[in-house]
């Protein structure tokens, strides 16, 4: 039996009026950075804080997207995140990892970095949903960004439109694996490649009136 | 006991007394967990929260006094397990307790609030002011009922010392306050509720409403400073009550049954009970307790 052939759809442009996406390039992070070498103490010290580090991610209850409906049963007897030493924090102070839980509008993207910003370091992103990865549903939409990590570093992505519970937790412990070996830092990429992103984030955010980094 | 080996030994008691309540802290969440279904964290979970804590970096600064207020949030902690005499007739573990001992605990009990409501509110977040104000006020409440339980006992006993207190209770479970006065131990156990923040008196840090209260500005190691305070701060006060109303303990193993069983008191309302509100927790602290409170005093004055 011949083989349908499928009709190839007509890639739509841009709406007319849609806002410039920074350019993809050079600088992203790509999971992969390397910590400046210490002495062998500290490195020892250091693989006793990711221990740690890996067993209590506590993380910033914010939910940007329709993702973040997928996040609440994680708290629930079904799913119970706190059996990983996972819980969530309620202030950016006190949290390590940063969810962006699906479509990001260029509003919460504001807010996200000022929320990313002020976490204690060593601090995760996970990046959930399609919509972080490339636009998912809302690719050409004029007020949601396509690719978190021209804007900040993610760490680890969790694919799907939505992810189940059961993937979120996969993603987790995938984190928490990465954490564990010292693998999970974009924070540093973040702090080493500060302009690159701060130009990225300005040329999305027209109405720029945050300090240039806000601890 | 010389002065050197008794400052080791309350050095070695707070670490005790560090790892226990941060033991019986670990062993409430997964008593909840369990209440509500769920498999909850490992029993040794506070331990990896500290150590996480500890391994943050932090470039905060929101002033001096929110700098200190940990610092004032741990000693009161610490300081008021150092007033309290923890196994009596074990000079060890008896601590620096003095004659007037009773009186500087119940001072050092507000002394952590106060520290941390000022560095709170120098943290500028507008939750912390909320929280505070709202610790505040159901403290004012709670201190009534539980100081008029105190001054049932001193007038029973003729002293302020926590020593003579617990002296005075030996000879068997009859001899204990909550025997011999038990309207003072009423009031002093619903006080209880309120002074350890936990449901229907959780308000304070209202968890779901205003984020954690005082502690939001709070991070890394001032989190863990705080987590430290909390911990001792807990120990202490199930100790005190020992003292006071279980007969204190003659064993490290008595200590730890009898105080278990003064903390879980208010777990297990906790985990049945919901929230109140703060003029609602006001009006329930100035009303039944209270009236415990003056009828044990009452019961005193009667009997002497």
């Amino acid at each position: 039996m011949e083989k349908r052939k499928l009709p190839v759809l007509p890639v739509a442009a841009p709406p007319e009026g849609s806002r410039p996406h920074a350019p993809l390039g050079e600088g992203c992070f790509l999971g992969e950075e390397e910590l400046p070498k210490a002495p062998a103490l500290k490195e020892a010290l250091a693989t006793i804080k990711n221990w740690f580090r890996a067993q209590s991610l506590w993380v910033m209850a914010y939910g940007t997207g329709c993702g973040a409906i997928e996040l609440r049963p994680l708290t629930t007897a079904r799913f119970d995140m706190e059996r990983f030493g996972m819980a969530m924090r309620p202030t950016p102070r006190q949290s390590n990892v940063l969810i962006v839980s699906g479509y990001l509008a260029t509003k919460s993207l504001k807010r996200v970095i000022r929320a990313y910003e002020q976490m204690p370091s060593p601090k995760w992103i996970v990046g959930l949903g399609s919509c972080t990865i490339n636009g998912g549903m809302y690719w050409d939409s004029y007020n949601t960004i396509n690719r978190l990590d021209l804007y900040l570093p993610v760490d680890v992505y969790i694919a799907g439109c939505m992810p189940r519970p059961e993937a979120l937790i996969e993603g987790f412990k995938y984190l928490m694996e990465r954490v564990k070996k010292g693998e999970a830092n974009g924070w540093h990429h973040y702090l080493e490649n500060l302009d690159w992103y701060k130009a990225n984030q300005k040329k999305l955010i027209t109405d720029w009136n945050l300090p240039d980094y806000n601890w | 006991m010389p002065l050197l080996p008794k400052i080791l030994w309350s050095l070695v008691g707070v670490l005790g007394a560090l790892a226990y309540g941060l033991a019986i802290g670990g062993i409430i969440r997964k008593v909840m967990a369990r209440i509500q279904g769920r498999i909850g964290p490992p029993v040794w979970q506070p331990y990896l929260d500290l150590g996480k804590n500890l391994s943050l970096r932090t470039a905060t600064h929101h002033g001096v006094m929110s700098f200190i207020a940990p610092i004032f949030r741990a000693g009161g902690g610490i300081g008021l397990y150092l007033l309290i005499p923890v196994v009596v007739g074990v000079p060890a573990l008896e601590n620096f307790s003095f004659s007037g001992d009773l009186l500087m605990a119940m001072y050092f009990m507000f002394f952590g609030s106060l520290g941390m409501a000022l560095g709170a509110a120098e943290a500028g977040h507008p939750h912390s002011p909320i929280g505070i104000s709202r610790g505040l006020s159901q403290m004012t409440a709670y201190e009534l009922p539980f100081a008029l339980a105190v001054v049932a006992l001193v007038a029973q006993t003729g002293s302020f010392s926590i020593h003579e207190i617990v002296a005075a209770q030996q000879g068997g479970w009859l001899h204990w306050n909550l025997i011999q006065n038990p309207l003072a131990a009423v009031a002093a156990f619903l006080a209880f509720l309120g002074m350890n923040m936990y449901a229907p008196f959780n308000i304070v840090g209202a968890p779901q409403e205003i984020p954690v209260g005082p502690p939001t500005e709070f991070n890394s190691q001032f989190l863990s400073l705080l987590m430290v305070g909390r911990a001792t701060f807990a120990v202490a006060k199930m100790v005190l009550y020992m003292d006071l109303f279980l007969g204190g303990a003659t064993s490290l193993p008595e200590a730890f049954v009898k105080t278990f069983l003064i903390y879980f008191w208010s777990v297990f309302v906790g985990a049945v009970f919901p929230r109140f509100r703060t003029e609602q927790a006001i009006r329930f602290f100035l009303g039944w307790p209270t009236v415990a409170g003056v009828a044990g005093v009452l019961l005193v004055m009667l009997n002497r």
